[in-house]
């Protein structure tokens, strides 16, 4: 049986409403596919936004809600890329089964390496985060007869996807591969959304917020860490899958600093802890990236400086109403 | 009465300095016992160490008969000890509302939900709302947490730890910087709760003290000074020298 909406309590109908969609989240949604329909000739870049974005999605899990700090979130997308790139060269090109095992991959390195950000402050975090990065760098590095060395993984060859719909072939314009990456975005999204709004998810900016008071209302703190890198490894690690299936090798540079740096500025300038951040920055970033180098090719860190610098100054929430920029301020 | 919480030579060192000087305390069930002694006897210590946050150097806690010395601190939460804070520990980004339903879903078993969104349990709901409507949080029931007035921060605090249904509430100064007119509000609700739930306060007000506790134990320098009922202690003249030595000194500063 169930009670009309009239017969709710102001808590229980406030504690539904905390679910409900929002009007954008559903044109962020809808400008997914829409972006694959009306930008044919873009798919080669809008595919390589779209893994970066679900790459800052599960970032997002472990900074914006739990209040993990990490430099090295590369180590999961790499792992999960020479994961997917191995599996379809030496055991079968199948893209779905390969983007299950990176996912696997990903989730158990995580699981494994999140005993090492249960203690200490946010410096230890970032500096142990870093060295796990480094570590898989120099192994893919010094593995050769596995990894290529700093070849990298050459001669992956990826299956079709094979659908209900039919069998695509990634082709070289990346319409197929977008598509795929779409896709896995979009179930990532919405996954991480119903988790997010778990009581779980909610335990997460609990503990983010107070752990003293978390573990005071019976919560185990150090489960829930251990939890929610595990999911956030699993889904960076289908964004390194993603990555190697799609451009058809990996190299040492999916676990380079620059790629752990990268998502951390993306979620920075699309904002944490409400799950559309990692899609909004990659988004920004890209444009960013191709109107300045277009326009300026040298000095692409010069302009990417300066903007990250007026963003954090101004702020976000300001930086994005410039209605507000020449109000005083209400304190 | 049975005894529900029970320290044995509990003993807390901080380098040379015992905070908790071989305390040996019963709480027995359903009781209404205040601890009180003058600033730095080491009451916070104390409940630190009741509820996990800090491990006694030496000594036991036992709950019910059984030892819970070396459980963590969720852990004992589960088994019925919460407390409040002195200084609130709250959960700034979130609203008090989702505060709430997040403390009572863990007291239902439901916090390890990750698929269902909170608000799919009416049980939770129905608890959430009798709790907002108590502590007269229901109209900042959607604001942030860190938005809140310090008086209804103060209220949060104590519906979070009653949220988690209690066997034994450990209160730390639960009025402290609370306006007059709440503070009756606050201990009308505390007095409300059900006879069998032990409490255990801390508190400076000697009014509040001697109106709401049957059992007084008073800590000085990390050791029990004296225990009895709240009439003994109130006409112990070793008692008020400890503590109306303490007020002539602070009130000689002023």
């Amino acid at each position: 049986m169930s009670l009309g909406p009239e017969a709710l309590s102001p808590a229980a109908r406030s504690l539904r409403g905390y679910a409900r969609w929002r009007w954008w989240e559903l044109v962020v949604l809808a400008a997914l596919p829409l972006s694959w329909l009306l930008l044919p000739g873009q798919s080669l870049l809008l595919n390589e936004t779209a893994i970066v974005a679900l790459f800052a999605v599960s970032l997002d899990l472990i900074l914006g809600y739990a209040g993990i700090v990490s430099l090295g979130h590369a180590a999961f997308l790499g792992f999960g890329a020479y994961a997917a790139a191995l599996f379809a060269k030496d055991v079968m090109p199948d893209p779905f089964v390969g983007l299950g095992v990176a996912i696997v991959a990903s989730a158990l390195l995580g699981l494994a390496t999140s005993v090492l950000i249960l203690r200490g402050t946010d410096l230890t975090r970032l500096m142990v985060t870093l060295g796990v990065a480094s570590i898989l760098y120099e192994l893919a590095n010094q593995l050769e007869g596995l990894t290529g060395g700093a070849d990298g993984l050459q001669g992956v060859v990826m299956g079709p996807l094979v659908t209900p719909f039919g069998r695509f072939d990634f082709d070289l314009s990346g319409r197929v591969a977008y598509a795929y990456s779409l896709i896995v975005l979009a179930a990532a999204i919405l996954i991480a959304r119903r988790v997010v709004h778990s009581p779980f998810g909610i335990s997460l900016q609990a503990l983010r917020d107070n752990r003293l008071r978390a573990a005071s209302i019976g919560l185990s703190v150090r489960l829930r860490l251990v939890a929610v890198y595990t999911i956030a490894a699993a889904i960076a690690g289908a964004a390194g899958g993603l990555l190697a299936q799609t451009s058809g090798f990996a190299s040492l540079d999916v676990f380079d600093f620059h790629r752990s740096a990268e998502v951390l500025l993306v979620l920075v300038i699309g904002g944490t802890g409400y799950l559309y951040g990692g899609i909004f920055g990659a988004v920004v970033f890209q444009l960013l990236h191709d109107l300045v180098s277009a326009w300026t090719p040298q000095y692409w860190n010069f302009w990417l400086g300066l903007f990250l610098v007026v963003l954090v100054l101004v702020g976000r929430e300001r930086f994005v109403r410039p209605w507000t920029w020449f109000r005083k301020g209400r304190r | 009465m049975s005894v529900v919480l029970e320290t044995r030579a509990l003993v807390k060192r901080f380098g040379g300095l015992a905070a908790t000087d071989h305390v040996s305390l019963a709480v027995e069930r359903g009781a209404r016992h205040a601890l009180i002694g003058p600033n730095g006897a080491g009451k916070t210590t104390l409940i630190n160490l009741l509820t996990g946050v800090l491990e006694p150097t030496s000594g036991s806690i036992a709950l019910d008969g059984g030892d819970i010395t070396t459980l963590s601190v969720h852990a004992r939460v589960r088994r019925g000890i919460v407390r409040t804070f002195q200084i609130n520990q709250l959960f700034a980004g979130l609203t008090p509302l989702l505060s709430l339903a997040l403390a009572v879903s863990t007291q239902q078993g439901k916090s390890a939900g990750w698929w269902k969104p909170i608000g799919a349990a009416a049980a939770v709901a129905a608890e959430c709302q009798r709790l907002l409507d108590r502590f007269r949080l229901a109209d900042v029931m959607d604001q942030p947490v860190a938005s809140l007035a310090y008086g209804k921060r103060r209220l949060l605090e104590i519906a979070t730890a009653l949220a988690c249904k209690p066997r034994v509430l450990l209160l730390d100064e639960p009025v402290a910087g609370v306006p007059e007119g709440d503070r009756q509000e606050i201990f009308e609700t505390i007095n409300a709760l059900p006879a069998d739930v032990s409490i255990l306060l801390i508190e400076h007000d000697m009014d509040l003290v001697f109106n709401f506790a049957r059992t007084v134990t008073v800590l000085v320098n990390g050791a029990i000074f004296a225990e009895g009922d709240v009439q003994a202690i109130a006409n112990d003249p070793r008692v008020k020298a400890v503590y109306l030595g303490e007020d002539e000194a602070v009130a000689g500063h002023g």
